[in-house]
């Protein structure tokens, strides 16, 4: 191996040294643990209950009555939900708020039962997913590519930023119209509302992501001999990341938002289209699939989301599983 | 000092001369440092003590490339310093590691921006480590190590790319006492393995003595080299020595000599505060009854 770093030993007084060094490694080695054990300590599970003999199966032990305390309260709370409902249709309540239109929970769930085969509702929500995906992932090109450069180079964020700035507060949905006028067709246009509402909040995070990466490390990055390519992609956008993901989160949200009312608007397919065309058609129980089915897709993204992020910054989580 | 080869480095000098350095304040052009000519010889520990805002970072900085004199000239190996660059490697006060990579994928970084490849670049990394007892840790991140051990993977980094200089600016300020002096020690040993420059700013005298070759004490602002201390003792360094005759009366000179700056420093604050009268400082023993 060419070495870089003559590296010589000075003759037995130079071994010595070195194991004088290895040693001195052992006592300061030895005054991590405690240091460790205190940073585990700081994320462990909920401590166990008081008066129970330590060990692990106490340990253990204590760890499920916290966890299945905590399903039996998420359980309750659903259940509640599920009665409000339930008693709401049931006895047709009608003071100020009515249900009297409101299909039962059971007329829903029959008709979710038939629905689910379907293709017509299938390709609904395949064409959801479609336009979310490309509307976000557009969205996220896009946004952290500007957001890094516009974050490194104040010449071009201050070339960006006030039309950008102008263009900001307009909510998505006020894009409908002009969407459907600029773009060739219905697909486009809405996959361009979904991309406006998840564009800006990504660049703005990754911008601020980028201002938030400690200069030590781009000095230190310099200083081992990066150049400004290295620097982007190796530093700034690890350093950004964590504030990237947050902008992904919230852009996520957003672009639901913004499908759901540009599909309501434009529509053709789609669950936000679904769900208003049952209106229409006075088939009020798909009202309800629509709205359950944007839920858990909504949650299904925004779960994809926190995984990627798991996976994509797995230093974020390496502090707490410390030597196993 | 290195020459038990017979050869020592003939790279890695570092050469300031008649430095000065000035900032914008308020709209007037102050100066940090002035006058500072400085030396380090190929192979040389060299250390600068001072007070607080005497301009000990800010000469650092000029040779890593960070910043440019206003007068002057600084040069490693006779050529103009033009920028930073991985010949001269840097160990900062706060930790610099890079939290996103493994304590091995930090030392390598350096040693892949020289487009090094793979397998070349782990082996030489795992040397590297181990040389600084770390091996162990090559698959950890930076947030699950101590500080010591924080401090010793940013020096290891900053050696892997074999630079002729090692830039160290109060490396170990942060760490607690007992760390700080094995900190010390490991360092000698790996100082006394490699054969490059060190330029280490520091604020603690005995640290300053133990590693090296020659102390330079500063003035308080603007800065200037108030004194030129070489430091005889022999090497290897050992935790011994530091009770040696030799030692103690380098100790009583550093110490006398920044505390006379220490008292200047603040002499001058107290007159800048504009307490309302104007404070001449006699000797020192006024300045004490004062305080
Ligand atoms: N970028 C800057 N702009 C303006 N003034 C600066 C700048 N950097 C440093 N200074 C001033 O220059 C002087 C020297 O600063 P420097 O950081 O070099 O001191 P130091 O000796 O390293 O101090 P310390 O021991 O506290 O680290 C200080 O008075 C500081 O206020
Ligand atoms: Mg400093």
């Amino acid at each position: 191996m060419a070495s870089a770093i003559p590296m010589r030993a000075v003759g037995p007084q130079a071994d010595a040294a070195t194991a004088r060094t290895a040693e001195l490694h052992k006592v300061e080695e030895g005054m991590n643990p405690p240091l460790l054990i205190k940073r585990r300590d700081l994320h462990r599970a909920p401590p166990t209950p008081a008066g129970l003999p330590p060990g692990t199966g106490a340990r253990l032990l204590g760890l499920l009555r916290a966890q299945l305390g905590s399903l039996a309260l998420s359980v309750l709370s659903i259940a509640l939900l599920l009665g409000f409902w339930y008693l709401g249709t049931e006895y047709r309540w009608d003071f100020y708020i009515r249900f009297t239109n409101v299909p039962s929970p059971g007329e829903v769930f029959t008709e979710l039962m038939g629905l689910v085969g379907s293709t017509q509702f299938q390709t609904n929500i395949g064409t959801s997913v479609g336009r979310i995906l490309s509307g976000f992932c557009i969205a996220t090109a896009l946004g952290v590519v500007l957001g890094l450069l516009c974050g490194r180079y104040a010449v071009l964020k201050g070339l960006l930023f006030p039309a950008l700035e102008v263009l900001r507060p307009i909510p998505a949905i006020a894009w409908v119209p002009i969407s459907i006028m600029l773009w060739p067709s219905t697909e486009t246009s809405i996959i361009f509302i979904t991309f406006i509402g998840a564009f800006f909040p990504i660049l703005l995070n990754t911008l601020h992501g980028v201002a938030s990466v400690d200069p030590v490390l781009i000095r230190a990055a310099r200083c081992l001999g990066a150049g400004e390519l290295a620097l982007l992609v190796r530093v700034i956008l690890p350093g950004a990341l964590p504030h990237i993901f947050t902008g992904l989160a919230v852009g996520m949200g957003v672009a639901w938002v913004s499908l759901i009312a540009a599909e309501m608007i434009s529509g053709q397919f789609g669950v936000g289209y679904f769900t208003w065309e049952a209106y229409s058609l006075i088939e009020y129980p798909h009202i309800v699939i629509g709205m359950l089915v944007i839920g858990v897709l909504g949650l299904l993204c925004s779960g994809g989301i926190r995984l990627l992020a798991r996976l994509a910054m797995p230093w974020q989580r390496a502090g707490h599983k410390e030597n196993g | 000092m290195m020459a038990s080869d017979g050869k020592g480095p003939a790279r890695g000098h570092i050469d300031l001369r008649d430095i000065r350095v000035s900032f914008m304040q308020n709209g007037a052009a102050l100066d940090a440092v002035s006058g500072v000519t400085l030396d380090v010889e190929p192979g040389e520990f060299v250390s600068v003590v001072g007070p607080s805002g005497c301009g000990k970072s800010t000469l650092l900085n000029i040779v890593a490339g960070f910043l440019k004199p206003s007068a002057g000239k600084a040069m490693v190996d006779g050529k103009p310093i033009d920028g930073p660059g991985s010949e001269r490697g840097v160990v900062f006060q706060q930790y610099s590691l890079f939290p996103w990579l493994k304590v091995r994928e930090n030392v390598e970084f350096g040693l892949r921006m020289q487009g090094m490849g793979r397998a070349e670049r782990e082996s030489k990394a795992r040397t590297l480590l181990g040389l600084a007892g770390l091996l162990s840790f090559e698959n950890h991140y930076p947030d699950q190590l101590s500080g010591g051990m924080k401090q010793r993977v940013g020096i290891v980094r900053a050696l892997a790319t074999g630079p002729q200089v090692l830039l160290m600016d109060e490396p170990f300020g942060a760490l607690d006492a007992q760390t700080r002096v094995v900190m010390q020690e490991i360092l000698t040993n790996m100082w006394q393995q490699l054969r490059l420059s060190v330029l280490f700013i520091t604020h603690d005298i005995e640290e300053s003595i133990f590693l090296s070759d020659k102390v330079y004490v500063m003035t308080a602002r603007p800065g200037r080299i108030k004194a030129e201390i070489p430091i005889p003792l022999p090497r290897p360094r050992t935790p011994e020595m530091t009770a040696s005759p030799t030692f103690m009366a380098l100790h009583r000179q550093l110490k006398a000599l920044i505390r006379e700056e220490s008292l200047a420093a603040m002499g001058g604050e107290l007159r800048d505060g504009g307490l309302g009268q104007d404070w001449h400082l006699g000797s020192q023993d006024d300045v004490r009854a004062v305080l």
